[in-house]
Parts: C-alpha cells; structure tokens; sequence
C-alpha cells in the first residue's frame, strides 16, 4: 500500500538524537530544527557522522534515543516526500531512461505521466546523450546526475544528499553543483552532507558542524565563514583543502 | 585413440540414424532431469531469498544444512529415497520406485540444495548492494524482492545451469531408485553404465559424446537468454 504523504514537512526537528551500534555511540544528543527553504550544509571531518545523520533523517536507520520529525511525521511516514542521493547510489542493471522510469512505477504513475515526466528529469538533469546507455557503464558524474534525476523525479519536498561531488573531478562537480541550484530554486529544500568548502561557500545557507558525533554548532553560512575560534571549525574554514579524518 | 574415433563415428551414426531407442533414452533423460530443475528452481531460488533477506532464529543452521547438502553423494541420496519408496517403506503404497517419479525426486533432493544455496548467495549480494536505495525509493518489500530478483536474472540462470550439470551428469542415485529398467527407466548416464559394464566401450563412449552435445545445447540457450541481460532504453 502506498503511504500518504504527510501534510506539512516542515520544520524538520531533531531533538537529543543519539545512535548507537555494539555499545559504541556514533551520534550523541543532537539537536536543531531546519525550516523548509534554502540548502544547509553538514559539515565535518570524515567519521564525525555527517552520513549517519541523513541516513537518520531519511528514515533508513532509527534512532536509539531522542527524535526525528518530519512536520508532525517521523522519517518513515515522511519517505514519500524526501529523497535522499547516496555517497555511491545503486544503479539498476537496465538504461537511464529505466533507471529513472522505475521510481515512479513504484509509485503506479500512468504510462504517459511517466514518460512526460521522464523526459523532464533527463533534460534538467543534462542526460539526453546517454538516456539509452545502460546506468551500470556510465562515468562517475553521469551517475551521480542520474541518482539526482531519479531522486527529484518523485518530487520531493525534501532532498537530501550524501557528499554527491567526493567523486568527482572540477569538471564534473561544477555540473553537479548548478544541478543542486536548480533544485533549490524550484523549492526543494536541500540538506548536503559534505566537506567540501568550496562546495559549502557556493550552495550553503547554514551549516550543521560535527565532530566525534556531536553538534558543534548550527550557523548561518555567513556567522561559519567569520568564525574565529581556534578549533577544528576554524580550520575547515581557513585551510579547506586539508584531509581530515576523526583518529 | 582408435576407441575415441570409433566412438564419435558411433556417435554421429546414432544421431543422424534417429535410433529410436536412443531418442527413446534422451527423452526420458531431458523430461526427468528438466523435470526435477524445474521442481528444484521452484523451492530452491525463493527459499534462497528467503534465506538471503531475512534473519529469523535458526536461519543459521538451515543455511548450514543446505550448504552441506551441497555436496550429498548421490548414492546415499539414492538410498534413502529407495529405503522411503520401497515396499516396506513409509511411501511405498504409492509404488513409486522403479518408476521416472522415483528417480525425479531423487534427482530433485540433489539439485535443491545446490540452487537454493547458490542464489542465496547471489540475492545477498544484491540485497547489500540494492537495499538502501530501493527503499529509499519508496519500493515496498513486494518490489523490492521482485527488482532484486529481476536485477540477479543472470546468476540466477547459471545457478539453475549448475544445478542442471548435476542433475543431467547424475547416475548412482538414478540407478539405485529407477532400476535402469529397459524402456521404462533408462537414461542417458544409466545406458552408459550399462554399455560399459557390458564392454561395449565404444556404444558407451558415443552415448558419452552425445550426452555431452545434449548438455552443450542447453548450455547455449541458457547463454542466449543472458544476453537479455542489459535492456534496451
């Protein structure tokens, strides 16, 4: 049975979000609410729970202490109105024009609904030459456009994205970045796992920052980019091409 | 060398004569061995889903069982299927043994555990890879088995291919429940037996040679049908 979409999505609240595997506390005591315009950026080293954190917020993993709400919904009874683009998404052995196609027959969209709005999806997302290419031999950038189509397609109130550039070359994440634009002047709320600078200067509204699974803090992008402590923050702003990673 | 040469002339003289005795003994050999494959593909790929998705208690142990069970030696199979058929056996009012029916059941207590394994293996592969996504798509647990199903076709095919080479290369089990009976219930392998033990080496040789092309044939359909593998936009 399909599941109804709830009415209001916004705003997303996250109060004291723990989560927890084998006794070891991967999230602890997260909190923040996000209202339903604009992109925000999650930011923090590798292994400070960026990914977590969305795959939270998506529904695919519950929490074991505090909430998650969509609205008035939790993550699941939200599915039918956020999306989420994984770090390597899956591709279905089938074409690109299918691969897309296939979101919105599980959601029994009529024959010519689909292919109108197929269609839609394969121009905005910059894949007209290689729609009739099988998904699994396309390049790293073409996949990724290809899980942003098949994820707006189902349009989505909400879209969440997993580092959807870490893969890339200049060229390619260029692309993908005008892509996540677009999405957001149509009114998608984007919230973008990264840590990528650059990326959080060009798109970012706010920034969520982690470390070792807490929430450092929750800022407008501007308030981020003059912070001066002298902290791991401060050096994601100044030096935003150092390799960090949570020992 | 000379026996071989025999034999392939022996071979294609069988073929191209239409001996209808032979056509009679690779009849029988394709409808019980397509017979028990089809039976086994039925129970073994879904109970290898089943296994592969879910986590229930005891999962452990039956995943265990049929990975053992891959390797049954034929003849016990054989045994115990002729020990359950016999007269005095609990399944011996049917009067089942001797028959074709004997020897596709155990046929099929062979092949199962070998496609219910292999697609085990095969599914929980595809479910780690696909999952997440599926159900971050909104696929119901309905679709995503089917698309899991769908997206592991090819392998699937080459563990049903598998369980096929077992079952179409059996002899030990088939003989001891079929009785190698003239007309009633002589394979291709049995007939082989039989020409050997009788020291027809190269009649036996030739059937060898033709029971190899049979396997060859199938063999190339199922490699056909791969080929549907990628589709077209």
């Amino acid at each position: 049975m399909m599941r109804q979409p709830p009415d209001s999505l916004f705003p997303l609240t996250v109060s004291g979000l723990d989560f927890s595997v084998g006794g070891e506390q991967l999230l602890s005591g997260l909190s923040f609410e996000l209202l339903g315009k604009g992109c925000t950026a999650i930011l923090g080293p590798n292994g400070s729970g960026k990914t977590l954190l969305l795959r939270l917020c998506h529904g695919m993993l519950t929490p074991t202490g505090g909430s998650i709400h969509w609205g008035d919904a939790t993550p699941a009874q939200a599915l039918p109105s956020q999306a989420m683009v994984f770090q390597l998404p899956a591709m279905l052995n089938r074409s690109v024009w299918a691969n897309i196609d296939y979101a919105l027959r599980l959601r029994r969209v009529s024959r010519t609904e689909r292919q109108r709005l197929v269609q839609e999806a394969v121009e905005l997302c910059g894949l007209t030459e290689v729609v009739g290419r099988n998904a699994r031999v396309l390049s790293g950038g073409e996949r990724q456009k290809l899980a942003i189509a098949r994820a707006w397609i189902t349009r989505p109130r909400a879209l969440l994205m997993d580092e959807p550039t870490s893969e890339l070359d200049p060229l390619a994440t260029r692309e993908i970045e005008a892509m996540i634009q677009r999405v957001v002047a149509q009114g998608v709320r984007v919230i973008l796992a990264t840590h990528d600078m650059n990326q959080v200067r060009h798109l970012a509204d706010d920034v969520l920052f982690l470390e070792y699974g807490r929430l450092r803090a929750h800022l407008p992008i501007g308030d981020f980019l003059n912070y001066q402590g002298d902290d791991t923050m401060r050096d994601f702003v100044t030096h935003p091409t150092r390799s960090r990673t949570i020992p | 060398m000379s026996d071989f040469g025999d034999a392939l002339v022996t071979a294609a003289g069988l073929l191209t004569g239409l001996n209808p005795n032979l056509l009679e003994i690779i009849r029988l050999s394709l409808f019980v061995t397509l017979t028990a494959v089809s039976i086994a593909t039925v129970i073994g790929i879904p109970l290898g889903g089943l296994l592969a998705v879910k986590r229930f208690p005891g999962r452990a142990f039956i995943v265990l069982v049929i990975d053992t069970f891959m390797g049954l030696p034929p003849v016990v199979v054989g045994l115990i299927v002729y020990l359950w058929l016999s007269r005095s056996g609990p399944l011996g009012v049917l009067g089942l043994l001797y028959t074709p029916t004997a020897m596709i059941i155990a046929q099929c207590l062979l092949v199962t555990p070998i496609i219910a394994a292999l697609s085990r293996q095969v599914i929980a592969d595809a479910h780690g890879q696909y999952d997440e996504q599926l159900r971050s798509l909104g696929a119901a647990r309905w679709q995503r088995i089917a698309t899991l199903l769908w997206e592991t076709r090819t392998s699937l095919l080459v563990t049903i291919l598998a369980g096929f080479g077992r079952a179409n290369a059996e002899v030990g089990a088939v003989m001891i429940v079929g009785g190698n009976i003239n007309h009633v219930t002589r394979v291709m392998t049995t007939t082989v037996a039989y020409e050997t033990s009788r020291g027809n080496l190269t009649q036996a040789l030739a059937l060898g040679i033709v029971l190899i092309l049979i396997a060859m044939l199938l063999t190339l359909l199922l490699h056909q049908l791969r080929r549907l593998n990628v589709e077209p936009g």
